[in-house]
């Protein structure tokens, strides 16, 4: 085992009971509140306050700021085609804001403050009303400072209009979110400061000697070159781990196990939705097949696997069908390999499933770092000329795909509207050689004998043959400065950013080029990304899309929504300068 | 000086964003004392070397202060007030003062410095120090940390000073003046505080030796901590 899980077991023994009176020291003025269990409300009409809320998730009491008293907040089901009004009251001393995120609504109830509104006050209720017309798996948090991280999120059933094409007898949401004792202002000053303060697996001397045992001095030594000239880390996986963070599913951590009940035969839906700060979970249930049947809300041709990555903010449904009445175990590890979100898929309540263990870490590769394995030859020979036949063969599996991906752009040139870019101190560096690798599970899962979903496998239920062929492209370059824990986009933080203008009706494709050696979650607001997956026939409709590191990837935006939206890396920390307006004109 | 504190000023009421108030271009103090030492030699020398800044994503206030307390003598120290500027994305340059105390004496430097991080993960700083009499000085440190572990770390370090002329008020000859090489194992307990063990070489060349023929080496053993 890898020493931090016990931490996280040590953390989880004084699991998070549900406290029943305030402690002395913390009277009635203060207005904080009790720790509720998560329930789901339904119907058209909601009342939700953003409380001061006690909670106990560590051994140590602390004050979140939780949606009606629960963390996760209350679980909302609302019913494709009708009319939902929101009563949202800010019981904080700061002003505040709830988000739907996915959901497509007009700009002035997206809850983005500066954007789409003016935030609520403290001790205010703003009333959000809108149509639903969508169906499907979202969630929705505060879009004020950092209140998600400190508990402001909870989940959204749409139930559709028509009968659900995928069939299932139970359903269960399963939340993952990862919450700190620490402040996250001082999580952010501390990345500020020291911007690997939280990882605990760098490279060791002791590493670079297995690896001159491995592949002799020379090699070793080239192989740390490339990246030690750059001042790049391959360890670099995430950039708050769980050193501090506890991995909660609905709210509990791994020792208190979030519970999901079955009866044998039962075809069972989980709604995944990674409502974390920062941190990506590699989600498997051991002995059980998942079929993919939906993401970010919309339904996809089923595909079965065993395992599959979230990123911040994308939802996944998945239907599982246990044939044992046993117990199997939920587990989301992260993508750093630092510790687990566990929930108990059981038959009986009192039978545990076995903890699997943390896969061991991998780490990034040259292709991560937007080199391909010919621009490594090259670097490595100093000419262009003599780029071995081999290696370029090497190349070709993920080169057809490539071709693959963007078909029509080969049939039609798109043209590409250039945006304003820069190159300061604030990044660091731009991917050589940035590949289209849908079929890259990424960091962590490659090669793992494991059948892990990747965006390649991802094909929309209902076909896009009729869709608008792309009238423009942008293309967005994800910037920005590890070491000095500064993000971007094309090389300008928001707050130096003019905003993307959008043309009303226009049909848009969007290329982004993660520059940078971490993955990215980018959520566009209002508006579907219809991602290009392979095939121009299947687009998928997502919310959020991740770009894996020094990684090409594309999608479709068909402009139909007026107004100002906000449009920014979903990792809480990166998303104040990796940010941009939209305004749709 | 003014201009920069009423740009940081600036900075940071134009930085501050709604929607995601925490973040983006924070203001923030950083102390670090990287040595904060006993020195097992003759002198039974206190070392102390510092850095503090105050500032932005690219602009900075730093202090630097080094200096030695040997036992029953008075302190000398070097310390710089600096105005700081990233212009590259692993360099900052800095233009500022310097104050240099010996045991009898003191003296004022102007300074410019580049202080980053090199390739190969060394954290460099180079200062140009001139003063009213065109005496030119120019003082590297480099430093480097090997992961033994996670919270086992080696780092060594390299430090010169050299000058253009003599300086005999201050102690210093002209040319190559001192080398100080380092090597200290630290263990942090938290990232924030380590104790480390370590060993020194120090040795004055050329003028600067016969003025003080400084060449020894000697143990370490200390504090690391920041803020």
């Amino acid at each position: 085992m890898v020493p931090l899980s016990r931490r996280t077991f040590v953390k989880g023994i004084v699991a998070s009971a549900m406290l029943t009176t305030l402690p002395s020291h913390l009277n009635a003025s203060t207005k904080i509140t009790l720790r509720k269990k998560t329930q789901e409300l339904s119907g058209s009409e909601f009342h939700l306050s953003i409380n001061k809320t006690l909670v106990n998730v560590t051994g140590n009491e602390r004050v979140a700021t939780a949606v009606n008293s629960m963390l996760a907040g209350p679980t909302l089901r609302w019913r494709e085609g009708e009319r939902v009004t929101l009563h949202v009251t800010n019981n904080l001393d700061v002003s505040s804001s709830i988000h739907w995120h996915g959901i497509i609504l007009p700009t002035d109830m997206d809850g983005v403050p500066s954007i789409s509104f003016d935030g609520i006050p403290a001790g205010e209720t703003f009333i959000y009303t809108f149509d639903v017309v969508q169906s499907g798996t979202y969630w929705y948090h505060s879009h004020s400072g950092f209140q998600e991280q400190t508990g402001v999120y909870g989940s959204i059933i749409i139930d559709a209009k028509e009968k659900d094409p995928y069939e299932y007898d139970r359903e269960y949401v399963i939340a993952l979110s990862d919450y700190s004792d620490e402040k996250p202002s001082t999580i952010y000053r501390k990345l500020k400061i020291s911007a690997d303060y939280y990882n605990f697996n760098q490279r060791t001397v002791g590493d670079f000697f297995s690896e001159i045992g491995e592949y002799g001095f020379l090699e070793a030594f080239k192989k740390r070159s490339i990246w030690n000239s750059m001042r790049m880390s391959d360890r670099d996986i995430s950039d708050v781990t769980a050193y501090t963070y506890t991995f909660l599913m609905n709210g509990q951590n791994p020792a208190s196990r979030f519970e999901a009940l079955f009866k044998k035969g039962e075809k069972i839906r989980l709604r995944i939705i990674n409502s974390s700060a920062m941190t990506f979970f590699d989600i498997r249930i051991p002995n059980l097949k998942m079929t993919v049947v939906a993401t970010d809300g919309n339904n996809i041709q089923p595909v079965e696997v065993d395992e599959f990555r979230i990123g911040v903010a994308e939802t996944y449904d998945v239907i599982v069908e246990p044939e044992n009445e046993t117990a199997y175990a939920i587990f989301a590890q992260s993508i750093d390999r630092s510790g687990y979100a566990l929930g108990n898929l059981t038959s009986d309540a009192s039978v545990l499933a076995d903890i699997p263990q943390l896969d061991l870490r991998q780490q990034l590769t040259m292709t991560d770092m937007g080199m391909s394995m010919d621009m490594k030859e090259m670097s490595k020979m100093d000419s262009t000329k003599e780029i071995s036949s081999m290696e370029s063969k090497k190349e070709m599996p993920s080169m057809k795909k490539m071709d693959k991906n963007p078909k029509m752009s080969m049939k039609k040139k798109i043209p590409i509207t250039p945006l304003e870019e820069a190159n300061g101190f604030d990044n660091t560096m731009r991917a050589m050689n940035p590949q289209y690798r849908l079929d890259d599970p990424g960091v962590g899962l490659r090669d793992n004998g494991r059948r892990v979903l990747t965006y390649a496998d991802l094909r929309s239920l209902v076909s896009t043959k009729n869709e608008r062929k792309p009238d423009r492209e942008i293309i967005l370059h994800l910037t920005g400065n590890m070491d000095r824990y500064i993000w971007s986009i094309n090389g300008i933080k928001y707050s130096d950013a003019k905003p993307l203008e959008f043309k009303y009706g226009e049909r848009l494709r969007i290329t982004y080029i993660n520059d940078t050696m971490m993955n990215h979650p980018m959520h566009l607001h209002g508006m579907w990304s219809d991602l290009e997956t392979g095939d121009d026939n299947f687009l998928v409709k997502k919310h959020t899309i991740v770009v894996q590191p020094g990684a090409k990837i594309s999608f479709r935006v068909t402009v139909d929504a007026k107004g100002s939206w906000a449009y920014h890396c979903h990792l809480l920390y990166h998303m104040t300068d990796m940010f941009r307006k939209v305004v749709v004109v | 000086m003014r201009y920069t504190l009423k740009t940081l000023l600036i900075t940071s009421l134009l930085c501050t964003s709604v929607f995601a108030g925490g973040g983006g271009d924070i203001l923030r103090v950083n102390i670090l004392f990287d040595n904060l030492e006993y020195q097992v030699n003759d002198e039974k020398v206190v070392n102390w070397d510092m850095s503090a800044y105050l500032g932005y994503d690219r602009d900075k206030l730093y202090i630097y202060s080094e200096g030695e307390k040997p036992d029953g003598v008075s302190a000398s120290s070097e310390t710089q007030l600096v105005y700081s500027r990233a212009i590259a994305p692993f360099w900052d340059v800095q233009i500022g003062l310097d104050y240099d105390k010996s045991e009898t004496s003191s003296k004022t430097w102007g300074v410019l410095a580049i202080s980053g991080l090199s390739p190969y993960f060394f954290e460099s700083r180079a200062v140009l120090l001139v003063d009213d009499k065109s005496n030119v000085g120019l003082r590297v440190d480099l430093e480097y940390e090997a992961l033994i572990t996670q919270k086992l770390i080696f780092t060594p370090s390299f430090a010169l000073d050299a000058y253009t002329k003599d300086d005999l008020t201050q102690g210093i000859g002209s040319g190559l003046s001192n080398i100080t090489l380092g090597g200290r194992l630290r263990y942090e307990i938290r990232r924030e505080f380590a104790s480390y063990i370590g060993v020194e070489w120090n040795k004055n060349f050329g003028t600067t030796y016969k003025i003080s023929p400084q060449d020894s080496s000697y143990l370490v053993g200390g504090i690391r901590f920041w803020y």
